[in-house]
């Protein structure tokens, strides 16, 4: 037998612990979540037992019948296509409020730039239930951007409306709790821009509103999509925000995800909504990344 | 009526004059070059004439209407920036229609003279490639096309030989001049190199610390350089200072350090017993062996050879005189194979005509 | 000039859309009523609350075990693996460690809820939560890690070797010096995720540990109480302190983290 080169030594010593943590506690977990959605729950909620014998009474077979419930109710495939949409809204919003900020900063001084992108760091450090209190707080039925906005429509006749548990609440909080996320490849973006390509255009003729539109915005794309892969996918998964400050009509996925593991417990069912939440997933990450990839090479 | 009108240009930033009063009048079809060390304010100039800065003083003039307060993007001026400046997402002959979009040409009359442009640089079969698909070479002749296609009045080229290889550099220069000549468009070129502003000018300003130093013809420039710094900055140059002895009808009579009475070419405003230096360039000083049988000259010195370099082409010789003085002369090899006539130590005579050398007062 | 008042004005709006509420919140844990409305006047009572609710500072103990435990481990083990996928060509780990980083963090959550109850017969507890955090930390370690490796000039590695250091030797004298500015953030990164983490936490603590979040959680779920303003002052203190910590040691880190 041949005696192991000091390099691969190395290589296993360095990489084995990792990979052997992650294979242990990230992939089988997955794997087994696969064949969870594949399987039927238990007597007592739960699953059956993935391995050995089950209870009496419990089937411990394959089926497909999650998958075929979650079709043959319209309700769940309102639920992704609602939350799709406010992933998207929320998205939108993103880019438009970052845009302007993410220019700003990479066209101020460098000596300011840093302080700039710290302060849009800073408030996402502080955990993210406290900032959706925070908003909790804000969009109260007692403050004062309630009482303006109901005091005008008491003004045209119209009755109070809640700004608190409501759709137009999960989505001031989704875009509230990931902005910065779509600020910082933005800004990471724009401040490598050269800016001899605005002069060229200016110099060529293009007036101010064509040099954004034909030179700075197309260059930006690459940034508008990593922060939109950055903003879209957490909020299609995120539970807390619907519960905290939506009402009872703002489910989605992440909501029905929690509910079939803490509250039905009807595991297997909660493993395939997962599983299409990692296919609607990976679908939009390959397409973000598709997208990126063809500006990047048109790009820099 | 000149083409452009520079006049009496000044240009303050918080710590220095960048532009110091320059005027200039630059003439319809003439390829004319702004030449100096860097930070000697051509660079800011040439922002003025494009519009992305304006003079604190004086004024600009297009066909002899002011420029103050027209953007850069409403001047008939283009750009060929030093970095070239394509922009990276567009294609070359996207890059090229940049500015008859902009212009608002309608679409089928882009298409034409994007083919015209493109083919006048010989890119049309590079016409779908991105910007970074292209060569050094290549994105430069881009650049050119883009500045060129909506004819511009005026095309400014700012160092763009600068990021190319010495060859390359050969190459361009040559096509440069021919493109200049076929579209009949006047530029005015910014460079810090003497030898590309020579090859390719009709006429050039030599300019220092925001000062136009002389303007004049490349060979006038080289023959008869107005002060020290043009003699220096252009071409190598020996400096020997000098003290005028005598004005006569067709001469001037010079006492020079190290070398004694040399005669030299008259010069208008020299009076007796001005002080300066006298100035020759090396190769028109020859180079003879001592013992050399030649007939003596009117300017001739005795020295030593010290050292030299072999170029190629020419041999440069360092002669020391007996007082120390250091003087460069410059042989051509032509026997093949042959790397110098002296070797070190050797003594020589240098012997130059009366009819070069220039006495600088300034 | 326009152009930049308009980016001005929107950006000051952004900037307060982002501070605001917390400032609300900041200002609202020193006011004097029970409902947080309007200004009544200073006091300390919610801090005194606060630190008087026996459940709240249990629960801060478990969150900063957990974080200081799981960061450990996580940075062990992150930089390890972000080492390994700058020096080898490696295909699955940088799968299996950036995969994690970039799903919503339910989906971890969940599977690691199944993989715990039903297959590893595990009841949840301060065990589970402590391998939850380190598989979602270990990421954004490796991440700093190895973009801190990858901004260095891979000479001076050859060059170590050149000058006669073993590969143990340049190790320990060149690399490891070098990469410590991105071991020390990725290492103050894992421990704010792991104190702030909610939602992996949510599903893999059960019944039997108690951390911040989830304590914040069931207090804003049932009633709004100026105690919560309190805490999250207090935390938000905590984090500011950490990420100026953070940008000490290795301000690019945290750039490129965020």
């Amino acid at each position: 037998m041949s005696k192991l080169a000091p390099a691969t030594i190395t290589r296993w010593v360095v990489s084995g612990p990792p990979t052997l943590f992650m294979l242990l506690f990230f992939l089988a977990p997955s794997l087994i979540m696969v064949l969870a959605s594949f399987r039927y729950p238990g007597a007592f909620g739960g699953l059956a037992p993935v391995f050995g014998g089950g209870r009496p009474g419990e089937d411990t077979g394959l089926t497909l019948e999650n998958y075929q419930f979650f079709f043959s109710d319209l309700l769940y495939t309102e639920i992704f296509l609602k939350s799709l949409l406010i992933a998207l809204i929320s998205t939108l919003a993103c880019i438009l409020m970052a845009y302007p900020l993410a220019l700003l900063i990479a066209r101020s001084p460098k000596r300011h730039r840093d302080l700039m992108v710290l302060l849009v760091i800073l408030p996402f450090a502080s955990n993210f239930l406290i900032r959706v209190y925070a908003l909790m707080i804000l969009l109260g039925p007692q403050q004062a951007l309630a009482s303006t906005i109901n005091g005008v429509l008491a003004a045209f006749g119209c009755a109070p409306v809640s700004l608190l548990f409501s759709t137009f609440a999960v989505v001031v909080g989704m875009v509230y709790v990931h902005l910065p996320f779509m600020v910082l490849p933005l800004y990471t973006n724009l401040e490598k821009h050269d800016p001899t390509l605005l002069d060229a255009a200016q110099d060529l003729g293009a007036s101010a509103w064509s040099r954004f539109w034909r030179v700075t915005f197309p260059l930006s794309l690459p940034g508008i999509f990593s922060g939109s892969a950055l903003v879209f996918i957490p909020v299609l998964g995120m539970f807390a925000i619907p519960d905290l400050l939506g009402g009872t009509r703002d489910i989605l996925i992440g909501n029905l995800i929690k509910d079939q593991f803490l509250g039905t417990r009807d595991w297997p069912f909660g493993s395939m909504l997962s599983i299409m939440l990692t296919v609607v997933v990976l679908a939009l990450a390959g397409l973000a990344a598709r997208l990126g990839q063809r500006k990047r090479d048109g790009g820099n | 009526m000149a083409l452009l009108e520079i006049r009496n240009v000044v240009r303050r930033f918080a710590s220095f004059t960048a532009v110091d009063g320059v005027s200039l009048s630059i003439e319809v079809g003439e390829f004319f070059t702004l030449l100096g060390p860097s930070g000697c304010g051509k660079t800011t100039l040439l922002r003025m004439i494009a519009g992305f800065d304006a003079p604190d003083e004086g004024d600009l003039l297009l066909d002899g209407q002011s420029l103050r307060g027209i953007p850069p993007e409403q001047r008939p001026i283009h750009t060929v920036f030093q970095s070239y400046a394509l922009f990276p997402h567009l294609t070359v002959a996207e890059n090229v229609a940049f500015p008859l979009r902009m212009a608002k040409v309608v679409p089928d009359e882009i298409r034409r003279r994007v083919q015209e442009a493109l083919a006048s640089v010989h890119l049309l079969e590079k016409q779908k490639h991105l910007p970074h698909e292209l060569s050094g070479g290549q994105k430069q002749r881009v650049a050119l096309a883009r500045g060129l296609v909506n004819r511009p009045r005026l095309l400014l080229l700012d160092e763009p030989l600068g990021a190319l290889d010495a060859k390359l550099r050969e190459d361009m220069q040559m096509e440069l001049i021919n493109l200049q000549k076929t579209v009949g468009v006047t530029f005015i070129f910014v460079t810090h190199s003497q030898a590309e502003a020579l090859a390719l000018s009709h006429r050039i300003a030599v300019m220092n610390q925001g000062r136009v130093e002389q303007l004049d013809e490349p060979s006038r420039l080289y023959g008869f350089p107005r002060n020290r710094f043009v003699a220096d900055f252009i071409g190598k140059i020996n400096m020997l200072d000098a003290t005028v002895t005598a004005v006569a009808a067709d001469r001037l009579l010079l006492e020079v350090a190290g070398v004694g009475a040399v005669s030299a070419p008259l010069k208008a405003g020299v009076q007796s017993g001005q002080t300066g230096v006298f100035a020759v360039r090396p190769e028109q000083v020859q180079l003879l062996a001592e013992h050399a049988d030649a007939p003596a000259a009117a300017n001739e010195v005795r020295g030593r050879i010290l050292d030299f370099l072999y170029i190629g082409d020419v041999t440069t010789y360092l002669v020391q005189l007996s007082d120390g003085t250091r003087l460069e002369a410059l042989l051509p090899n032509s026997a093949p194979g042959r790397a110098k006539f002296f070797e070190a130590g050797d003594p020589v005579i240098l012997r130059w005509s009366a009819e070069v050398g220039v006495f600088l007062h300034e | 000039m326009r152009r930049s008042a308009v980016l001005w004005s929107v950006s000051l709006a952004v900037y307060a859309f982002l501070y605001l509420p917390l400032v609300v919140v900041v200002v609202y844990s020193f006011n004097d009523s029970r409902l947080n409305a309007e200004w009544v006047g200073f006091t300390l009572h919610w801090y005194r609350v606060l630190f008087s609710d026996d459940e709240m500072l249990g629960a801060g103990a478990n969150s900063l075990l957990i974080a200081f435990v799981s960061a450990t481990f996580a940075t062990l083990l992150g930089t390890m693996a972000g080492i390994a996928m700058h020096r080898f060509r490696l295909r699955a780990l940088p799968l299996l460690v950036i995969t994690p980083v970039a799903m919503p963090e339910i989906l971890l959550g969940v599977s690691l809820l199944i993989f715990f109850v039903q297959v590893l017969n595990f009841t949840l507890g301060l065990f589970s939560v402590l391998i939850a955090h380190i598989t979602f930390c270990v990421g954004f370690v490796a991440i700093v890690v190895r973009a801190r490796l990858a901004g260095m000039d891979e000479s001076i590695f050859e060059a170590a070797r050149d000058l006669g250091a073993t590969p143990w030797q340049t190790f320990r004298r060149v690399t490891f010096p070098l990469i410590l500015p991105g071991v020390i953030a990725g290492a103050l990164m894992a421990f704010t995720l792991s104190i702030d983490d909610f939602v992996i936490t949510f599903f893999t603590a059960g019944v039997g540990v108690h951390t911040l979040p989830l304590q914040i959680y069931s207090m804003i779920k049932i009633a709004v109480t100026p105690e919560v303003n309190a805490v999250s002052t207090l935390l938000m203190t905590l984090t500011l302190g950490l990420i100026i910590l953070a940008s000490r040691f290795a301000p690019d880190a945290l750039k490129g983290a965020a």
